[in-house]
C-alpha cells in the first residue's frame, strides 16, 4: 500500500512537472504580451515530433533533447513575428481567437505529417530499466525527466534573475511602457520572450512523447491543467506556477489511489477553493487581477 | 429626433422584418442551397447559443470562453431526463436549462471579481470540469462515446400532438419559436434599466462603480442570463440530435461561439446570428470535403481576427458612418 501511494505520489510529481514546464511558457507569454497561447500544446507536440525525425535521422537522443526546442523555439519567433505581434495591445478576446486558430492549424500540420496514430519512440535503454526492485516504478527515465525539467526550470529562474533579458523582461511584466521609454525594444524583447516560452513547451513535448507516447493530441491533455496551475498559482507569479503545477500533479496522483474518477477533476477543485478563499492564486500580487 | 436617427430607427425595423422572414422560410430555401432542414435547424440553435454568449461579451464586456459548459449541460439535461426520468421533452429543455443556469450561478459566483484575460481563463478551465464528469462517469453519461439510445419526443399540447420527430420542419419551427421568444426576451432586458446598467459597465467600470452601481451584482445576473439562454440552446441541440457527447461542452465549442459572435460583429444584436449562418455553414461545406477540415477552420479564424476584427455589421456600420 505504502509503495502504492509512494508510486502515484511520484507519478503526479512527475505529471506535475510537465504541467509546471507548459505553465512556466504559458506564464512568460502570459505575463510580458497579454497573450493566453491556446496553440503551446500545438508547440509540446511539436517538440516531440521534431525529436523523433532527429533521431531517425541519425541524432543520437541527447542532442535531440536540445535540438529539438531549440528548433521549436525559433519556429516560435517566426509565428510570433508574423501572427502574434499583431494582436498585441486588442481585446484579449483577439488573441485567444488567434492561437486557438492556431492550435488547430499546428494539430492537422501534425497530423498530416506524421499521422494520427502515435508513431515508436525511443529512449536511451540507460533511461529504461527500472533502479531498484522493491521500487519498481523508479525508472531512469523518470528520475531523469524530474532533472531535466529541475535544470530547464533553474536556468530560467537564471535566466530571469541573473542576465540583462532577463531583467528586462521582468521590467516589461511590470510597466512595458517604461520599459520601453528607457531604451528597450519591446519587439525584440517580447519576441525572443515568446521562443523562450515556446522552448519550453518543445522541451516538455521531448520528455511527454517518452512517457505518454507521441501523437498529433499529446499536448491536449497538458494545457488545461497547465491553466489551472497558473490560476492556482497566482497570475504574473512564475514561482507560483510552478508550484501549482506541481500541486495539483502531486493532488492528482494521490487522487488517483483514493478515487480514481476523480483525477482530472481533483485540480479543478482545487481551483475554486483558491478562487474562493484567495481569488489572487497562492503566491499572486495583489491588484494583478483586473 | 433628429432626421437620420429616425431613418436608423425605420432602417432597424426593416432588418428585423427581413431577418425574421428569412428565418421563417429557412426550411423552404436551405434546399435550393445545398442545405437541409437540420442544417437550418443547426444555424438557429447555434446562432441562440452565440447571442447567448454575446449578451455578456458584446454588451456586458466580459469575455466567457467556457460557455460550452452550460450548453453542455443543457444538451446532458434533457438526454437524462428522457432518457431516465420522464419521457417528454418540454420537461427535459426545462431540466437542461435548470442544470445549466444553477451551475452557473455558483461558477460565477466565485469568478465575478475577475477580469480580462484571467476572467477568459478560469471560464475555459472551469469548462473541463462538466466536460471530465461527462467523460468519466460512464454509467450515466455514456463516456467518451456519448449519451444515446434516447429520442426527442412528440409534443403533446393536450388538445393537438406535434410530431417533432418524424417531422424536420416541425422540429425547425419549435426551434424557432424557442430562439424567437429568447430574442424578444433578450431585447427586453437590454433596454431595460437595467440592461443599459450593462452598458456602463461595458462602456465604463469604474465610473460605473463611483455612480453606486454594484458592479460584481450585475455582472453575476448578467453570467447567469448569458448561461439560462445558452442552456437552452444546449437541450435544443441535443434534441437535434437526438444524441449529445462529451465534446458539445468542451473548449473548441466554446470558441465557436466566441468566432461566431465576432465574426457577425459583436456590438450588434443580429452579429451573431450572421457568425453562425457562415460560421455553421463553413463547417458544414469543408467537413466534407477534406480530412483536414480542421486547420481550415483554423486559417479561418486566424483570418477573421486579423483581417475581420470588427465583425460583418461591424464593418457595415462603420462603411455607413464613413
Amino acid at each position: 500500500m505504502t509503495t502504492l501511494i509512494l508510486f502515484n505520489i511520484f507519478n503526479g510529481l512527475i505529471v506535475g512537472a510537465f504541467y509546471a514546464l507548459m505553465a512556466l511558457g504559458l506564464s512568460l507569454i502570459l505575463n510580458l504580451s497579454g497573450v493566453i497561447n491556446f496553440a503551446h500544446g500545438g508547440f509540446l507536440a511539436l517538440g516531440g515530433y521534431f525529436a523523433y525525425e532527429l533521431m531517425r535521422h541519425g541524432f543520437d537522443y541527447w542532442s535531440a533533447l536540445l535540438i529539438a526546442p531549440t528548433l521549436v523555439a525559433v519556429l516560435g519567433l517566426v509565428v510570433e513575428r508574423l501572427l502574434i505581434r499583431r494582436i498585441y495591445g486588442r481585446d484579449p478576446l483577439y488573441g485567444l481567437l488567434l492561437t486557438f486558430g492556431l492550435a488547430f492549424v499546428l494539430q492537422d500540420a501534425t497530423r498530416y505529417f506524421w499521422t494520427a496514430q502515435s508513431v515508436p519512440y525511443q529512449i536511451p535503454g540507460v533511461l529504461a530499466s527500472p533502479l531498484s526492485t522493491q521500487f519498481f516504478f523508479l525508472t531512469g527515465y523518470r528520475l531523469f525527466m524530474i532533472a531535466i525539467v529541475a535544470i530547464a526550470v533553474i536556468g530560467l529562474f537564471l535566466i530571469l534573475n541573473r542576465t540583462r533579458l532577463g531583467m528586462r523582461i521582468r521590467a516589461g511584466t511590470l510597466d512595458l511602457d517604461t520599459v520601453s521609454a528607457l531604451g528597450v525594444n519591446v519587439r525584440l524583447l517580447r519576441n525572443v520572450n515568446f521562443a523562450l516560452g515556446i522552448f519550453l513547451a518543445g522541451l516538455a513535448g521531448v520528455l511527454a512523447a517518452g512517457m505518454l507516447g507521441l501523437q498529433p493530441t499529446i499536448g491536449d491533455s497538458l494545457i488545461m491543467p497547465s491553466f489551472v496551475a497558473i490560476i492556482v498559482g497566482g497570475l504574473g507569479s512564475l514561482p507560483g506556477t510552478l508550484l501549482g503545477g506541481l500541486l495539483i500533479g502531486v493532488a492528482s496522483g494521490i487522487t488517483t489511489v483514493v478515487f480514481p474518477s476523480a483525477t482530472e477533476a481533483v485540480m479543478y477543485v482545487m481551483m475554486g477553493l483558491v478562487l474562493l478563499l484567495r481569488p489572487r492564486g497562492l503566491l499572486g500580487e495583489e491588484g494583478r487581477l483586473q | 429626433m433628429t432626421g437620420t436617427s429616425m431613418s436608423s430607427e425605420r432602417n432597424k425595423q426593416v432588418w428585423n422584418v427581413i431577418v425574421w422572414l428569412l428565418l421563417l422560410t429557412m426550411p423552404y430555401w436551405m434546399p435550393l442551397t445545398g442545405g437541409y432542414t437540420a442544417l437550418a435547424s443547426r444555424v438557429v440553435v447555434l446562432a441562440l447559443a452565440a447571442m447567448a454568449l454575446n449578451f455578456l461579451l458584446g454588451f456586458t464586456g466580459i469575455l466567457s470562453f467556457g460557455h460550452a459548459a452550460y450548453f453542455g449541460l443543457g444538451a446532458y439535461g434533457v438526454g437524462m431526463t428522457i432518457k431516465y426520468l420522464v419521457p417528454s421533452t418540454g420537461l427535459g429543455i426545462i431540466v437542461g436549462i435548470l442544470i445549466g443556469t444553477l451551475a452557473a450561478a455558483l461558477i460565477g459566483a466565485l469568478i465575478v471579481k475577475l477580469r480580462g484575460v484571467y476572467f477568459a481563463m478560469v471560464t475555459i478551465a472551469f469548462g473541463q470540469v462538466f466536460y471530465f464528469i461527462a467523460f468519466r462517469w460512464n454509467s450515466v453519461t455514456g463516456g467518451d462515446d456519448g449519451l444515446s439510445g434516447w429520442r426527442r419526443v412528440p409534443l403533446d399540447l393536450g388538445f393537438t400532438q406535434i410530431d417533432i420527430l418524424g417531422n424536420d420542419k416541425a422540429f425547425y419551427y419549435l426551434v424557432l419559436f424557442c430562439f424567437a421568444l429568447s430574442c424578444a426576451a433578450m431585447a427586453f432586458i437590454l433596454k431595460s434599466p437595467f440592461g443599459r446598467t450593462l452598458l456602463a459597465i461595458r462602456e465604463n467600470e469604474r465610473r460605473a462603480r463611483f455612480l453606486g452601481i454594484p458592479v460584481e451584482r450585475h455582472i453575476w445576473i448578467s453570467f447567469v442570463i448569458s448561461c439560462f439562454f445558452v442552456s437552452l440552446a444546449g437541450a435544443l441541440y441535443a434534441l437535434l440530435n437526438n444524441f449529445t457527447d462529451p465534446r458539445a461542452l468542451r473548449w473548441d465549442q466554446s470558441g465557436n461561439f466566441v468566432i461566431m459572435a465576432v465574426l457577425g460583429g459583436m456590438r450588434s444584436f443580429w452579429g451573431p446570428l450572421i457568425g453562425a449562418i457562415i460560421f455553421v455553414v463553413l463547417q458544414d461545406y469543408v467537413s466534407t470535403q477534406t480530412e483536414y477540415w480542421m486547420s481550415i477552420i483554423g486559417i479561418f479564424f486566424m483570418a477573421v481576427v486579423l483581417f475581420f476584427p470588427r465583425g460583418v455589421l461591424g464593418m457595415l456600420k462603420r462603411k455607413r458612418a464613413a
